[in-house]
């Protein structure tokens, strides 16, 4: 069964349109979703995650119709570019948030992020305020946040583009190790080849608000015949 | 991890003391001073009425000035209520909603700010005159409330100050980044729940900071009472019993009233700085 399905997806912002869009991700796949800034990646992210009303198509999650359903319920864990913490709390209420909104006791809340915790080596950090963290920690936090409500997908918005060469790097792996740990299906947006690289099952390739191609990074780059594709992925 | 960041701590290169930084210093001092001068002043003008110790105390404690004083708190107090109540939920539609008619909802918001206080009072009489006000007036008049009590004044006050109240929520809205509601949302989180747990703490400062200004200034609000709810001893506030006073030539008690007024007013101002101190924000 596929995790996401994506159906002939188009939302109109303003004078621009992602259009005409089909995708799925499979079952604990890490799909990276590629292409220039101003492409529509995070237009569609957030279509995906009920952040942006479409105008046709249909979004599912494990084979449900989510099209229609408010963000709140689709249980898809999302992480923006920034990390998106909230500055008034500190490290370990940011992580508990999603449990605390569901009503879940403070004990049990703990406990149920605890391997989350372990597993990103966030110890340390819990009685910290956001403003004091390095943006590798930020997106750590942000991870924690989004895995602690045991999302059917996890949707990460150019999760690592604001870091430095080695910290993205580290971040890329651990994003990838921690995927596999959770098994949860994964769509990333970023637009480095060597990000993709690093984290992905299988690339899809947007310009101008359409998808291009979808494949392996081995094959967009060898064999794709389109003229964006082969920009995006031979530039760097 | 506490105290300031690395990044506030650094100086940057070149003189510190430079044309700009000696203007703005100079017109602060000035500013302060304006200050400074009046409430020296009050001061200097009741010692020098050489009164005996006992009479200068009388003036703060006549039994006038202590009721003027405790309905002044009581309505000023009532009408923060009404203000933040209101003032909020309008104040976060402002900053959030776009709809047709924002941009004359923004004006509209705006004029009682820029009204003549005089005019608002006259426009309450007129409400309250006749059609819908009247009907409520003669509705309360029925149930033995009368307009000409600490309820007109609270209605004056909370004309008076309600733009002011909206204004700064909104600005205090505005600074709080609405993505960050749109991830509360994918937390789990209901637009009400986004609103109590992420919006409202954010905004929280600048939110307690217009409503101790709202506080501050309808306090001191005093044209529209005149004309709306009198002068009578039972609607008498500070800002009306003062005026009351001078008009008969009794400077001191005057005096005595605009120095609680300014301690009260110094009290607020410091709690606005106070809360605006955020220790959480960069």
């Amino acid at each position: 069964m596929n995790a996401l399905e994506v159906v002939d997806l188009t939302l109109h912002a303003g004078s621009f349109a992602v259009q005409d869009i089909s995708l799925t991700v499979g079952e604990g796949e890490y799909f990276v979703l590629m292409g220039m800034t101003g492409s529509g990646k995070s237009l569609l992210l957030k279509a995906v995650c009920g952040l942006a009303r479409i105008s046709r198509g249909q979004v599912r999650l494990h084979s449900r119709d989510i099209t229609g359903l408010e963000a709140r319920f689709r249980n898809i864990g999302y992480v923006p570019q920034d990390g998106g913490l909230f500055p008034h709390l500190d490290v370990l209420r940011n992580i508990l948030f999603p449990l605390t909104v569901a009503g879940t006791k403070p004990a049990a809340a703990r406990a149920a992020v605890e391997g989350i915790v372990a597993s990103l080596g966030l110890e340390k950090l819990l009685a910290r305020s956001v403003a004091y963290l390095s943006g590798g920690e930020r997106q750590k936090v942000a991870l924690a946040r989004a895995l602690a409500r045991r999302p059917e997908l996890l949707v990460l918005d150019e999760p690592v583009c604001a870091l430095d060469e080695p910290t993205r790097r580290d971040t890329c792996r651990e994003l990838r190790r921690v995927q596999k740990e959770f098994g949860v299906a994964t769509v990333h947006v970023c637009h480095s080849r060597d990000e993709a690289a690093l984290v992905s099952d299988r690339v899809g390739v947007m310009c101008e608000g359409r998808l291009l191609e979808i494949g392996t990074l081995e094959e967009l780059t060898t064999r794709s015949d389109h003229g964006a594709v082969q920009r995006l992925l031979n530039w760097d | 991890m506490n105290g300031p960041r690395v990044e506030e701590q650094l100086r940057v290169v070149g003189r510190r003391i430079n044309g700009l930084s000696v203007l703005s210093s100079g017109m602060l001092v000035v500013c302060m001073l304006v200050v400074v001068g009046l409430v020296t002043a009050d001061l200097f003008y009741l010692a020098s009425k050489d009164l005996p110790p006992a009479a200068i105390g009388k003036l703060f404690t006549a039994r006038s000035v202590v009721r003027a004083m405790k309905l002044s708190l009581v309505t000023s107090l009532g009408t923060l209520v009404l203000v933040t109540l209101t003032a909020t939920p309008a104040g976060y539609a402002l900053s959030r909603f776009r709809f047709p008619g924002r941009a004359l909802v923004n004006a509209l918001v705006d004029v009682p700010i820029f009204l003549p206080p005089v005019v608002v009072g006259v426009s309450l009489l007129a409400f309250f005159g006749f059609g819908l006000g009247g009907s409520i007036k003669q509705a309360l008049s029925g149930v033995g409330i009368s307009l000409v009590s600490w309820i007109g004044i609270v209605l004056c006050q909370y004309v008076m100050t309600m733009s002011y109240g909206i204004r700064s929520i909104k600005a205090a809205f505005d600074a709080a980044p609405r993505d960050l509601e749109h991830v509360a949302y994918t937390l789990g989180c209901s637009p009400w729940q986004a609103f109590w747990r992420v919006s409202l703490p954010l905004a929280r400062p600048g939110v307690l900071a217009g409503c101790i200004l709202v506080w501050a200034r309808g306090i001191g609000v005093f044209g529209p009472l005149m004309v709306f709810v009198g002068t009578g001893p039972r609607v008498q506030v500070m800002p009306t019993m003062m005026w009351l006073e001078l008009s008969v030539g009794n400077i001191e008690v005057s005096l005595a009233i605009a120095l609680i007024m300014l301690v009260m007013a110094g009290t607020g101002l410091t709690a606005v700085h106070f809360l605006l101190r955020d220790r959480s924000l960069p």
